[in-house]
């Protein structure tokens, strides 16, 4: 795709701070073997806190939930930041993404144990990231600025 | 603007760095985490993982023996909640959970959690109560062995006793559970002792000071099992707490503090007056018992603990709950002075005991004060605190130890940041396998907090269902094995409830005799 100087480096700047945001968060959960997204779930709100907690209470299936989310986490931000598979990468965040939402909506009546940073109805920042991802979807840069330049290169190449 | 290099073939110089330009950010990245781990290395070599903790590991099994026949003497409302820990319920209320597990989760898990207690293979086979209405309650409640509501089978209702020395004498009961007005524990529990039955009594074990001496000497002479209602022995923080303080965790403990803090009519006693309670189905007589005689009074049925005439007060019925957790986490024993003031201050209702209580006992010996404060009309939550020089613990269901800024013990680990004064650095919720040694923000934030879960191998579990489970365990075992609240502890709850009563009267220092086993 093509884009101006200024719009190539908007999006690749949130490409980028995107990937970053994702790659930590998952290599901190990676590298801690003693964390667990078990309180996080517990304290959910909104009309799957049920299932949240259902996961929260059980073992096996919360130590699938943690990896997945830890790994996927990483894999994502890593994708994002070297710009390979960023269309995959961009989707499976926001499935990601909403479910944290899902499990911590921003409604009124629901208190969360955790404090909130801000004053949010229904749009808070989880859902501002989601609609971010969709919009490195939407204008892919990895062909311009990533390790799909030597893909695409060498399709072309083939071509 | 790259459209001219792709159509060139090949890989050009331009390809090279706008393929690779953001792979410095993994760099920054690394050093990131790199930074993070060495926190975590901080961390993992510090001496908070060299603990070797007690965690309480499940519920302990029913021990295997014959059916045991229960008589319940008092069938009122906690009568009928012990009842229901045993597993029996009025087929009537029953039907009341399920219409309203219908409507509402809450009740859903709480018929579910009934549904599923444990069967402790006891039959209740007689009751006495006062009060005609709580008899006919009981009966109903103990003929529902099937957990039934009112259109499922019941078994045949159990024999109703008019008196308590009838029920204990009757060969149809082998135990006796008490759950009675305090000033008549102790006058059933001996009947109930003389006749070999073993005995679980409802707390304060007794009323008066010279019966305390009484009953010990009866259970210890008769042999029976006695177990006092202190659930609160079964809390796994409280095991947990024992642990941590014999690994000393929060240094030398030199105050510690406990408190009632309750703000509506039923924690201040005030009790509903059933409308079907008069002179014909009350045996007013019986009620009375050792108390001092007063003409027929509704009020003084129902709301009984607000008189000293038939209640220990906030001390014996209140602060023993605080009592007896803090002597099973650290023996504290019987102290060896209390003082206590307090008064009448928001229920001008004619009570005699007071709604505020406040009493110090002093330990001289283990170097410590146990304060307890108490208030009828005040909900501000002041949990039980014990301070230690490096360390304090909170404790409820939950269990949160912080780390003292002028800690001995800590003082390299504070300096080093790895922990934060009034930070907390430990916790414990119940159903864990394991006590968090606690390290990121959002752990901190949680712990401090508390995530109040009373999870026992992932299922809520009623503290008195285990606290009579044990008491029926140590009695089929018959090997001399004794229950937690035994009447060792019991007599030490209530001698030091006593004193703290007697200071308030007697407006004086209470002292503990240890030779001669005197309050004086």
């Amino acid at each position: 795709m093509e884009f101006s100087k200024t719009k190539l480096f908007a999006l690749v700047s949130l490409r980028l701070v995107i990937g970053w945001h994702f790659f930590y968060e998952g290599m901190v959960k990676i590298l801690n073997p003693a964390w667990t997204s078990k309180a996080y779930l517990l304290d959910s709100g909104g009309f799957l806190k049920e299932i949240f907690g259902w996961i929260a209470l059980n073992d096996a299936v919360l130590w699938v939930v943690d990896a997945m989310n830890a790994w996927g986490l990483m894999l994502i931000g890593f994708s994002l930041l070297i710009g390979l598979f960023t269309n995959i990468s961009a989707i499976s965040g926001m499935i990601l993404l909403f479910f944290y939402y899902l499990s911590h909506p921003a409604l009124p009546g629901i208190e969360y144990l955790f404090p909130v940073d801000g004053s949010y109805f229904i749009v808070n920042k989880t859902i501002v990231e989601l609609f971010a991802l969709f919009v490195i979807f939407a204008f892919p840069t990895s062909q311009n600025i990533g390790l799909e330049r030597f893909y695409d290169k060498a399709k072309n190449t083939r071509a | 603007m790259n459209q001219d290099n792709n159509n060139k073939k090949g890989i050009s110089r331009r390809d090279l760095l706008a393929g690779l330009a953001s792979l410095p950010v993994l760099g920054v990245l690394g050093y990131g985490l790199h930074l993070q781990s060495q926190d975590r290395k901080k961390f993992n070599s510090s001496r908070l993982h060299n603990l070797n903790i007690q965690i309480p590991k499940g519920i302990p099994l029913l021990v295997d023996g014959p059916q045991l026949r229960l008589g319940i003497v008092g069938s009122g409302s906690r009568g009928r909640y012990i009842m229901k820990a045993l597993g029996f319920v009025n087929p009537a209320r029953i039907d009341e959970w399920t219409s309203n597990a219908s409507k509402d989760k809450y009740w859903k898990e709480y018929l579910n959690e009934f549904l599923s207690q444990k069967n402790l293979n006891v039959k209740v086979t007689a009751i006495c109560d006062v009060f005609d209405k709580n008899a006919g309650s009981g009966l109903a409640a103990a003929a529902n062995i099937h957990r039934n509501g009112s259109s499922g089978q019941m078994a045949d209702i159990p024999k109703r006793f008019l008196t308590y020395p009838e029920l204990c004498a009757s060969p149809e009961v082998d135990a006796v559970i008490i759950a009675t007005p305090d000033h008549l524990h102790v006058p059933i529990a001996i009947e109930a002792a003389k006749h070999g039955k073993h005995v679980y009594c409802e707390k304060p074990l007794s009323w008066t000071v010279e019966e305390t001496f009484e009953i010990r000497k009866v259970v210890k002479d008769t042999g029976i099992i006695f177990q006092l209602g202190h659930q609160g022995r079964q809390t796994e923080s409280y095991q947990v707490a024992r642990s941590l303080i014999n690994q000393d965790v929060i240094g030398k403990i030199s105050l510690i503090e406990v408190c009632t803090n309750r703000n509506d009519p039923n924690g201040a006693w005030v009790y509903d007056i059933d409308p079907e309670a008069n002179e014909n189905s009350i045996d007013w007589k019986q009620f009375i018992g050792p108390a001092p005689w007063h003409d027929f009074s509704p009020e003084r049925f129902f709301r009984w603990r607000c008189w000293w005439d038939y209640s220990t007060g906030l001390s014996g019925d209140l602060f023993t709950h605080e009592y007896d957790a803090l002597n099973q986490i650290l023996d504290l024993g019987i102290p060896h002075s209390a003082a206590a003031s307090g008064g009448i201050y928001f229920y001008k209702d004619g009570r005699t005991v007071p709604d505020v209580l406040n009493m110090a006992f002093e330990y001289p010996k283990r170097d410590l004060t146990l304060l307890y404060s108490a208030t009828l009309s005040s909900e501000k939550n002041r949990g039980k605190t014990i301070m230690g020089h490096d360390a304090w613990m909170e404790l409820d269901e939950t269990l949160t130890v912080y780390p003292d800024r002028s800690s001995t013990r800590y003082r390299k680990e504070i300096e080093q940041g790895f922990l934060e004064p009034g930070k907390p650095f430990y916790s414990y919720v119940p159903g864990q396998d394991k006590v968090d040694a606690i390290t990121t923000p959002t752990e901190k934030y949680f712990a401090g907090r508390g995530l109040l879960y009373t999870y026992r191998d992932g299922k809520t579990v009623d503290t008195t269902h285990l606290h009579l489970r044990e008491w029926l365990n140590c009695i089929r075992l018959n090997n001399g094995a004794q229950p937690s609240c035994n009447i060792d502890q019991a007599f030490e709850e209530a001698i030091t409830a006593h004193m703290g009563t007697i200071s308030y009267h007697e407006n004086r220092r209470t002292f503990w005799d240890e030779v001669n086993e005197k309050i004086i």
